[in-house]
């Protein structure tokens, strides 16, 4: 096939859906996109992609994808739009906002987004300079994605860690200083599908050719669970009780780093008097794995040096996520593997570029003091919890949605939602999410495709870029790179270019700022010393300088993590705090603990006899990201049909053969899925993916393609269920039955 | 110049579908043709259960004839997450069979 030329640049979403890092090239012919390529050069990936990313053009293409901007004409849920002009389109956006400001306030406009795409920067971003604090992942119940891991690691040891498999380094495995982790623990995550909070899953299967061995919690039997020296097949829900039971074991074996945890710890202690709570005989009752799997596992893990590890987000979801991540967190300091080779290694964006403005020092310069106080003030779950006022500028989800239905303590009038497809995605209790977004007097959706939210609720849909389209970069640990536009297709924009523009009308002072796009971005990429332009122009993409506070290793010997210097950690302490102060002054328990989750067969007997099976929802597939890509041809044939996964023996139990229709229910309600028979699901546990609508069925109401029958989150309440505010979104412990379908579908 | 085959180490190969998609792109086959096709064998065994993943080439797949005549590699070779499989000689990638277990050779065509 033949091209004019190929254009290099970076994924991050929207195209293959992702967070995003690899190398991309795209091969241009009369100013369309005819191939997609990996970048063999780029360190992150080295050539390789996933499937989504191969099928780029099929997404970019589609017949149905939304190439220019539309107004709802008829009823909501009709599915009648029409036409318009993005300057009418931008228009009645301005007014109805400022009018809803005018009215209520400018907290009455809830920014919604989902996960994927460089979506962080350009809604913040667009949402303070409207005047809302309301930032928000809606629907995202307990906010249990990932910022429950972000708030423990920063508690414990003022910085977020990764796994290292020499992402910061050009030079990968070869660098002389790297070393291959000995053992790994995977923890609630199938790396394969993707990439997960910046990480390319397949460094897993690159460190395993390099000798890793590996210890698996799940309760699937994964591909790299077959793979493992031991696995653990837990109960789900109940990781923080196997995290204390295991740092139980490392104390009461003496397994732990002595001289790291002398040196550089505080509340050792504490710790050892609060693990003494969980020997692994308790442990093992509570989690289903047997005393000596969890003995064996901790012992392999912490005699290996170094050792690592990988983790997902069921452990935000567990019941008081933060108090289990900070339990995992504490693993990899009692071992000493934090911040060496091979280790988990603190992971600060390459050259501390961020998106978008992350630190109260940078919020007040671009914002005012007064404004950012405001801010904290009016900001959904503020009040309620001191996580959400003092770590992140994020909204709490389960509190919003309950406050868009009541207007209790401030009426929420408006949407605008951005990378999210609510309700065919992370709502938990749809019915409840699409109740509360009816009531809404304006709902704008920013999206590719039209999706079960668009159609339900949308009063304005925004045509937006694709990766192949946009001008922006990535800057999520490493390496700090460039997004590149090399086509355009109708009259889509990407998410910086829509936001910039209305930030501006709503902020004049903006204007003066940042004329364009690029100007923003170069301003964002200043502590780089390089311009958007020259970033592109040597290659698109660096990684952080040896010797510097975004490189590893063992920074805290070096003094590179505390702005004053001193060498230690970015904790009140400076040490790694087994007993957190941060946690202790957001009247948090300053320890781990174990909670269980609010239904299962311990806490609530009854409903677990009526409802004998625990749904773990969210497993990934490769050929989809979260609700995207159902009605790209090469992806769906992939992966078809919408399942549940079924152990062989409740099979037979409830009479369902492999590759039938079954029902799966609970009080909530219920769906139905297609059965997959397989050994691979804990027989007390299904496993429903997540995401599920039919693009090829109709999408007006009733309908909207299909969610109500096959959407998993319907069956799952929300909360808050955590106390920090953030966690335990019920996701992967919901309980309910399987019967027949007896024919219902198809 | 002698046989050429595909040599995939099925002990790495996580089923991640690249290759299928990366194949159908490079070939431009529609949804329902398959250039190479990934299988899923799971069993209980004895004290565990084995998953593993084996791409099967079809009779569509042509060794990315048009790409190896210019010495670049096919595209699922190039593309696989895993970076388990191999394009080369069929007489050199026997060689590698010597070394390394768990592997299959094809010789689509
Ligand atoms: S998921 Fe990974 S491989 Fe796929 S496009 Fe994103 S960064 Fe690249
Ligand atoms: S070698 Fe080429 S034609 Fe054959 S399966 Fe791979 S991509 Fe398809
Ligand atoms: S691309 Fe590689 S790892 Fe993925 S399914 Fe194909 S052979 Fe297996």
């Amino acid at each position: 096939m033949g091209y004019d030329n190929v254009v290099t640049t970076t994924a991050w979403s929207p195209g293959p859906g992702c967070h995003g890092g690899c190398g991309v090239k795209l091969y241009i012919k009369n100013g369309k996109v005819v191939k997609v390529e990996g970048d063999e050069n780029h360190p992150f990936s080295q050539g390789r992609a996933c499937p989504r990313l191969l099928a780029l053009t099929q997404y970019m293409y589609h017949p149905d994808r939304i190439t220019y901007p539309l107004k709802r004409v008829g009823a909501r849920g009709e599915g009648k739009f029409e036409r318009i002009t993005w300057d009418e389109a931008l228009d009645t956006v301005e007014e109805k906002f400022s009018n809803i400001k005018a009215e209520y306030g400018p907290e009455s406009v809830l920014f919604c987004q989902g996960t994927g795409r460089d979506i962080g920067g350009p809604i913040s971003f667009l949402a303070y300079s409207y005047g809302s604090p309301n930032w928000i992942q809606l629907g995202l119940a307990g906010h249990s994605c990932y910022t429950p891991r972000l708030g423990a690691m920063m508690a414990t040891h003022g910085d977020y860690a990764v796994l290292d498999a020499g992402q910061f380094s050009e030079k990968r495995y070869a660098d002389p200083e790297y070393e291959v982790p000995k053992v790994i623990i995977i923890w609630g995550q199938n790396p394969m599908p993707g990439c997960p909070d910046g990480f390319f899953g397949h460094w897993i299967v690159d460190c395993m050719k390099r000798g890793s061995k590996l210890i698996v919690v799940d309760p699937r039997w994964t591909w790299f669970a077959s793979r493992s020296e031991k696995f653990l097949q837990i109960r789900p829900g109940t990781d923080g009780a196997l995290a204390m039971g295991m740092i139980n074991v490392i104390i009461s074996e003496d397994l732990y780093d002595q001289e790291f945890v002398k040196n550089w710890t505080e509340g050792f202690d504490d710790l050892k008097r609060r693990a003494a709570e969980y020997p692994p005989q308790k442990v093992a009752a509570i989690t289903w794995i047997p005393e000596a799997d969890i003995i064996a596992a901790a012992r392999l893990y912490a005699s290996a040096k170094p050792a690592a590890i990988q983790w997902g987000v069921p452990i935000d979801k567990c019941p008081e996520g933060s108090t289990v991540a900070q339990a995992i967190a504490h693993l990899w300091c009692l071992t000493g593997n934090l911040d060496v080779p091979g280790g988990n290694v603190i992971a600060r964006p390459a050259y501390g570029v961020t998106t978008y403005p992350f630190s109260t020092q940078e919020m007040h310069e671009l914002y005012g003091e007064e404004f950012v106080r405001r801010l904290n003030e009016k900001r959904i779950g503020a009040k309620e919890f001191a996580m959400v006022r003092n770590f992140r500028g994020w909204a709490q989800p389960d509190l919003a949605v309950k406050q868009m239905l009541t207007g209790d303590p401030y009426p929420i009038k408006a949407c605008w939602i951005q990378t999210s497809n609510v309700l065919g995605g992370q709502a938990a209790d749809t019915a409840l999410h699409y109740e509360a977004l009816k009531k809404m007097e304006f709902v704008v959706v920013a999206d590719l495709f039209h999706n079960p939210t668009t159609m339900a609720v949308a009063d304005i849909v925004l045509p937006v870029a694709s990766i192949a389209e946009k001008e922006s970069f990535r800057s999520w640990w490493v390496p700090l790179q460039v997004i590149v536009p090399a086509v355009e297709v109708g009259e889509c924009r990407s998410d910086w270019e829509i936001n910039l523009e209305l930030a501006k009308r709503f902020n004049p002072e903006l204007a003066k700022r940042y004329g364009s796009v690029k100007d923003l971005i170069n301003d964002r990429l200043k502590p780089c010393g390089l311009t958007y332009d020259e970033l592109k122009a040597q290659g698109g993409w660096i990684m952080p300088p040896e010797n510097s506070a975004s490189r590893p290793y063992r920074r805290y010997e070096k003094g590179l993590l505390r702005p004053d210097g001193k060498p230690g950690f970015r904790t009140p302490t400076g040490k790694v705090e087994f007993a957190s102060k941060s946690y202790e002054e957001w009247g948090l328990d300053s320890l781990p603990y174990y909670s269980e989750p609010p239904e299962s067969e311990v806490r609530t007997p009854e409903v677990y006899k009526k409802y004998p099976l625990v749904m773990v929802t969210g497993r990934r597939s490769s050929v989809y990201f979260h609700s995207e890509h159902r009605m790209i041809p090469w992806l769906r044939e992939c992966d078809p049909y919408p399942i549940v996964e079924i152990h062989p023996s409740v099979a037979e139990q409830v009479g369902i053969d492999d590759g039938e229709w079954v029902v799966i229910e609970n009080d909530r309600g219920s769906i139905k899925r297609k059965a997959k028979v397989t050994p691979i699901v804990h027989p007390k546990v299904i496993s429903v993916p997540h995401g599920w609508w039919l693009p090829e069925e109709d999408g007006c109401e009733p309908n909207l393609f299909g969610i109500w029958d096959i959407n998993c989150n319907k069956l799952v309440h929300i909360g808050p269920g955590a106390k920090s505010g953030y966690g335990g979104g019920a996701y992967k412990t919901a309980l309910v039955r399987v019967k027949k379908a007896n024919g219902a579908v198809e | 110049m002698g046989r050429k085959g595909l040599f995939i180490d099925y002990e790495f190969c996580t089923g991640c579908h690249t290759c299928e998609v990366a194949c159908k792109q490079e070939n431009s086959y529609p949804a329902g043709l398959w250039g190479i096709k990934v299988n899923e064998i799971v069993l209980e065994s004895l004290d565990k259960v084995e998953i593993n993943y084996l791409p099967f080439p079809t009779e569509l797949c042509n060794l990315c004839a048009n790409r190896t005549v210019n010495g670049e590699r096919p595209s699922c070779v190039k593309h696989c997450q895993a970076d388990c499989m191999k394009y080369g000689e069929l007489t050199e990638l026997v060689k590698e069979m010597e070394n390394k277990p768990k592997t299959v050779l094809f010789a689509p065509k």
